[in-house]
């Protein structure tokens, strides 16, 4: 697809709106009262990798779905997810997209076409796998994109999907976010290998490696994933190399990053890579860039402040949606057979 | 009517599924020409080609996986774990996906997981487990065990329609060694319903799978000696048929619970628990339990034999509750 302005500002706002919904994020967790907080958890941000999130989620159509990881927030922004509706689940609130029962990233959308996220690291792979498979059993011409990180690349789960997607020549993109630490762990004490996307080779499919900063490099190489997919080739693998410029989550100050590391990629940050791209390349000005900012910002202001007084959800509702039907009291019951 | 085999009523149930829906497809490890090492899929693949019968990798994580996936794109996978007992390495997918997507997601996954289970073949620890507990303990799954032929055909049709995930345990030493009369064309038997299969006045034998035809036997015996045995077949453990047990155990006012799973921590327990804590006033002695004994399944037919309950653990147990 043509890089017009008009994509390259649409890119830039995504990654400014990610950076300053998940900004907030943070300083409420940092100002809140501890015994009232208004987010329940801590929040899990995706600062400095905002451009694999938003770049790939841009080579998504209507039928196809997304099976996000941890950092994924400019994903779901793009896909429709509202910045209230993100509050809200941050919240904990009835109004949230699991009606207050998970929290903070741990949700997803069926009605949008995503994977409701699955903190076990790596299995959204092998249920990726199940939609691409079924979208081939249906002869949809559709695709997965799924995510996860270096950490989970670990896991028998993502080698076993990998092998799984190939020999079926399934739809899906796998997304490796190497953002350079599982929680604490570099990826040296994660892998063996220089680049991730090399495994691709091991399982007989084609493997990518893309500069995870660049918001535009991302979009273009997943645009490319999709077509080959589409084209019946079989899964991609591709890994964008990355930095998280925070901690795991906001209760972790990344002490263990040596902070050489953390000067040498925030001159790489992705949201001043793709700044200095538009005024480069189009008619984009400092000006404009604050107006955007201001913009933003008070569409994040209202997002929260409104979904903060959306109520919670109330014990009553416990029970309810263990099972299609209901509770097990009511699947019982239904079988005449409740006993109490 | 035609006589069928457990496992030949199994495989008449997803020629049916198959032919009655085109979003039932089957997948698992060797289930297409060869049919399944049990022979329960055989003549799906010639019958439906490959695109609805499948080979899969050795990846019961990866099988878990798209079971998931395409009940949540709208499909009625009915995947196979070669034995239960290799669903150790999928748990994952299994508990931590399946079981709470609808909680949580609100998203409906019409899975079915059939599972060979259970032991008495010889084929020792890696093959013979019944591991049913681990799963009674989940929320958000179902669990069904048919001990017949008639059952197992219209239990598996009820679990495929089901809106939920079903884990569906076959015990195999059934496969080829029960037969019975079974309705050729479509029908369902509702999952949450047990059946009392003898009626008995003096004691409540609760069992399921491959323990009910055990129970049978061991409550003729008791019948030699004027003890009468109710034998109530659970069918499904979740959801449970509360009521059955109540009305029952109302009328007998004792209970034992027989399962083939190893005692300690078994769903045995946990139902005598139940009746206890809602049966109170009508218990006339302790609830026991037999089950099997703490140990690896071994394979060597005189260790499996007194691994396993027979009709003479039954019986002492039977003994002991009505000399309370």
């Amino acid at each position: 697809m043509e890089l017009t302005p008009d994509l390259l500002k649409t890119l830039y706002r995504y990654l400014v709106t990610t950076r300053t919904l998940e900004n907030r994020v943070a300083t409420i967790c940092q100002s809140q009262n501890a015994n009232d907080p208004l987010i329940v958890g801590k929040g899990y941000l995706s600062a400095g990798q905002e451009a694999i999130s938003v770049g790939a989620a841009h080579a998504l159509r209507q039928g196809d779905w997304l099976a996000v990881g941890h950092r994924d927030m400019g994903a779901h922004l793009v896909r429709g997810i509202t910045p209230q509706e993100i509050f809200a689940q941050y919240f904990c609130r009835a109004t949230s997209l699991t009606q207050g029962r998970d929290e903070n990233i741990h949700f997803g959308c069926t009605d949008k076409k995503i994977l409701g996220f699955i903190s076990h690291m790596g299995a959204s792979a092998c249920v990726a796998n199940g939609l691409a498979a079924a979208m081939k059993y249906r002869g949809d011409p559709n695709f997965v994109l799924t995510t996860f990180g270096d950490g989970a690349s670990s896991q028998g789960i993502v080698h076993e999907s990998l092998n799984y997607a190939a020999v079926f020549k399934l739809p899906v993109v796998f997304i490796i976010n190497n953002n350079g630490y599982a929680i604490s762990t570099p990826v040296q004490e994660q892998f063996a290998v220089k680049n991730l996307a090399d495994r691709a080779a091991g399982y007989g499919i084609s493997g990518i490696l893309v500069d995870g900063n660049d918001v535009v490099a991302v979009y273009q190489n997943a645009l490319k994933a999709r077509d080959h997919v589409l084209a019946g080739k079989g899964p991609v693998l591709m890994e964008c190399k990355t930095m998280r410029m925070c901690g795991h989550g906001t209760h972790d100050s990344a002490g263990y990053v040596p902070r050489d590391e953390i000067e040498a990629w925030e001159k790489r940050d992705p949201l001043l890579l793709m700044k200095e791209q538009l005024v480069k390349e189009i008619d984009f000005t400092e000006e404009a860039d604050k107006k955007l900012s201001l913009e933003v910002n008070e569409l994040i202001e209202a997002a929260w402040q409104a979904a903060a007084k959306a109520s919670g959800p109330r014990a009553e509702d416990l029970l309810t949606g263990v099972y299609t039907e209901g509770n097990l009291s009511d699947v019982n019951f239904r079988g005449r057979s409740r006993m109490l | 009517m035609v006589e069928m085999t457990y496992g030949g009523a199994i495989r008449q149930a997803l020629f049916t599924a198959m032919a009655a829906d085109d979003d039932v497809y089957v997948f698992g490890e060797d289930v297409a020409k060869f049919g399944g090492v049990f022979g329960i899929t055989k003549g799906l693949y010639e019958k439906f080609g490959p695109k609805r019968v499948k080979n899969t990798p050795l990846s019961e994580g990866a099988i878990i996986g798209e079971a998931i996936g395409a009940a949540l794109y709208g499909l009625k996978p009915v995947a196979e774990i070669q034995f239960s007992d290799f669903i150790t390495t999928a748990m994952s997918p299994l508990i931590d996906v399946a079981a709470n997507y609808h909680y949580r997601n609100n998203a409906s996954l019409p899975l079915v997981i059939r599972m060979p289970s259970g032991g008495g073949m010889r084929i020792g620890n890696f093959h013979s487990k019944c591991l049913e507990a681990w799963f009674y303990h989940v929320p958000g799954l179902k669990i069904v065990v048919p001990s017949t032929p008639r059952d197992a055909k219209g239990m598996l049709l009820a679990a495929i329609k089901d809106p939920d995930p079903v884990l569906f345990l076959e015990q195999k030493k059934l496969y080829y060694t029960v037969k019975e009369e079974v309705e050729e064309e479509y029908f369902e038997i509702p999952l949450g319903f047990a059946r009392t299969v003898r009626a008995g006045s003096d004691l409540t034998l609760v069992t399921y799978g491959a323990m009910v035809g055990l129970g049978l036997e061991a409550s003729q015996e008791a019948s030699k000696q004027g003890i009468s045995v109710e034998v109530i077949d659970l069918r499904t453990l979740t959801p449970l048929d509360e009521a059955t047990l109540k009305t029952s155990l109302a009328k007998t006012h004792r209970a034992i619970l027989l399962h083939e799973a190893v005692k300690r921590g078994g769903v045995g327990g946990d139902i005598a628990s139940l009746l206890m804590e809602n049966c109170f006033e009508d218990l006339a002695a302790p609830l026991l339990r037999v089950g099997a004994e703490f140990c690896p399944v071994p394979a060597a037919p005189a260790l499996e034999d007194a691994y396993l309950p027979s009709v003479e653990k039954v019986l002492a147990a039977i003994d002991r509750v009505m000399k309370y």
